[in-house]
């Protein structure tokens, strides 16, 4: 006994040294796991696809410009080629960008417990509360990847075809190229904020359930019907209090000068989403019996 | 033979017996330590107040049916599942509220493995060793390279887990559990799905770590898997601890049977009763009962005595196999 007792001792040594900092192992393990997958990869190829669709169509059969019922940049695409990602973020914003998040944030919680990977994380031990904020910032970094799938290629693409001049804006100035690209990194900023609120509703879904995909579903269903009471003008109390009602007003960082209003107001909601949705999968997720 | 787990199951004692090794210790020097541990799911109740007492470098077989409640209990030792009543401590350290600190000293193999299927087996260790705050990332390499090493899987440690056979993915689970030197080895049903040179070869890992001092606690709903490396025994039916100990004081504990045979069984039989044998049935020429504390030359005494012939007679305890038998209930039924 005593010398097993000396065999713990000198193994546990080493490890009352080493102090716990902060690491960025697990989260750089979750991102490796998200970009490595097939299915993610195909999904931010679609996501690509819709710029460069959009911008060769635009370029070599289009007689004029389409009715939108979004901030309408396709009009304006043969201006300057920085307009492609923005009209393809106006095209992908309401189902592309929130479905390809569901499919992410469904994973994260229920696809470990669907595979049974939960389990042998929680023992490793990953703390629960820390699992779900490296999850969730997982899925933050991949709202910002999902984004740039649009922006980067439709920006090549669009200044490849249409060339690089200066941007007008929707307030009728005109803006300088740096000036410009500035701006679209905002715009690619702010709607990325958007889909990480959508996330935690996501992340809150999926520790509801072991069916990722069900979760996943269920998260579109919810993004859904929040475009489509957006709708209802006898909502109109309801509205600004939709987490996407703002995410089109990433338009007025194009006006000149910025729109402010709008914006800040989305952000707080964003925010308040995010808050709230996350800290109810940690009150669901925390005590949770975990039986897969 | 149900009267006899009944009466085991009053006898279990939480706190460690004196013949253990861990004689008359407190609680720190137990590896495993549950008392009163309870869940029930909705109105099932899985496990009932079982109090598991298991030494410090005790290789702990926990058997029982599929379904008597071993792998709920697990899953309460590492913080799975909440119990509905009771306590259980980790290598002396109460869970949940010092799990972290626990489960960093615990390896453990939970209801089969379960990996991401589109990494390879290399990679499903540097993920679970990412997860790790405790982890040494320097030295990543070199011990997912020895945990592999030691469970046979080097020459497929580039394949997905998706190829791999239901041995080879037993194996990348124990090689999981072995990252880090571990106090105690939590393994439930480690040998499921391996063909018997596996088995063996498991059986002889576990060997292996426990001369290093490692505590094993291993379920199993097969006796003959380990009752070889065994040092103590639990017995679980019904989400009940029927029975606990070494395995010399689980064996003494089962009741000695007697065997007569006899040409005049009826008469026997009026005999046996007549001295107190329990439980007294005749196949034939074959009578059976339990003799309770009568000795043999005693009972042979009487029969001869009253005039009944004695061909063959012996009084015996149980092999662990007719106990394990006697413990559970019978053979292939499914608790609960």
């Amino acid at each position: 006994m005593s010398a097993v007792e000396a065999t713990v001792e000198a193994t546990r040594e080493p490890v009352r040294r080493r102090r716990m900092a902060p690491s960025t192992r697990l989260l750089r393990s979750e991102l490796r796991l998200i970009g490595g997958r097939r299915r993610n990869q195909a999904g931010l190829a679609v996501l690509a696809a819709v710029p460069i669709l959009m911008a060769v169509v635009v370029r070599f059969f289009s007689s004029g410009p389409g009715e939108n019922d979004g901030p309408n940049f396709l009009s304006s695409v043969t201006a300057n080629g920085l307009f492609v990602p923005l009209a393809a973020l106006g095209v992908e914003v309401a189902m592309f960008l929130p479905l390809a998040m569901s499919m992410l944030a469904g994973d994260s919680i229920a696809g470990e417990a669907n595979i049974g990977t939960l389990r042998y994380l929680l023992t490793v031990p990953v703390d629960r509360t820390r699992l779900l904020a490296v999850k969730y910032a997982s899925l933050c970094i991949g709202a910002l990847w999902g984004v740039a799938a649009v922006v980067v290629p439709g920006a090549i693409v669009g200044l490849a075809l249409f060339g690089a001049g200066p941007l007008p804006t929707l307030s009728g100035t005109q803006l300088t190229f740096g000036e410009g690209l500035w701006r679209v990194l905002l715009v690619s900023l702010y709607l990325s904020a958007g889909l990480a609120a959508f996330a935690a509703i996501g992340l809150f879904i999926s520790t509801l359930t072991e069916q990722p995909i069900g979760a996943a579903i269920a998260a579109m269903i919810v993004n859904i019907v929040a475009w489509i009471l957006d709708q209802v003008p006898q909502l109109d109390w309801l509205h600004p209090w939709l987490f996407m009602h703002d995410w089109l007003s990433f338009a007025d960082l194009m006006r000149d000068p910025i729109h402010w209003a709008n914006l800040t107001h989305g952000l707080w909601i964003d925010l308040a989403y995010a808050v709230v949705f996350w800290l109810l999968a940690w009150a669901r997720f925390s005590g949770k019996d975990v039986t897969s | 033979m149900t009267q006899l787990t009944e009466e085991r199951a009053d006898a279990r004692d939480p706190a460690p017996d004196p013949r253990g090794p861990g004689a008359g210790a407190p609680d720190g020097t137990l590896a495993v330590h549950t008392s009163g541990l309870t869940k029930r799911f909705h109105h099932q109740t899985a496990v009932d107040s079982i109090d598991l007492a298991v030494p410090r470098g005790a290789v702990y077989g926990f058997l029982g049916p599929n379904g008597s409640g071993k792998t709920t209990t697990i899953r309460m030792l590492l913080g799975l599942v909440q119990p509905t009543a009771g306590s259980r401590t980790v290598l002396g350290m109460p869970i949940p509220q010092q799990a972290n600190e626990a489960l960093h000293r615990v390896g453990s193999l939970v209801e089969g493995p379960a990996f991401h299927p589109y990494l390879s087996g290399r990679a499903n260790l540097a993920r679970l060793d990412a997860a790790d705050l405790l982890a040494d990332p320097r030295t990543a390499r070199a011990r997912i390279d020895a945990a592999l090493e030691r469970v046979g899987l080097m020459a497929a440690a580039g394949k997905r887990y998706r190829a791999y056979s239901l041995g080879m993915r037993q194996r990348l689970a124990i090689a999981a559990a072995l990252l880090q030197p571990r106090d105690l080895l939590v393994l439930d049903e480690p040998t499921n799905g391996l063909d018997p040179q596996g088995t063996r070869e498991v059986r002889s890992l576990i060997g292996s770590l426990a001369s290093d001092g490692t505590t094993v606690f291993v379920s199993s709903h097969l006796l003959a898997e380990v009752e070889q490396i065994c040092t103590h025994l639990g017995v679980m039916r019904e989400g009940r601890l029927v029975a606990q100990g070494t395995v010399a004081q689980v064996q003494e504990a089962g009741q000695r049977l007697l065997r007569l045979e006899t040409p005049q069984p009826q008469a026997a039989v009026g005999v046996l009763e007549g001295l107190g044998v329990r439980e007294v049935t005749v196949h034939g020429e074959v009578v059976r009962g339990i003799p309770e504390s009568l000795e043999g030359e005693q009972v042979v005494a009487a029969l001869v005595h009253a005039g009944v012939g004695v061909r063959a007679f012996a009084v015996a305890s149980p092999s662990l196999e007719d106990l394990f038998v006697a413990l559970t209930g019978e053979g292939f039924d499914v608790s609960g």
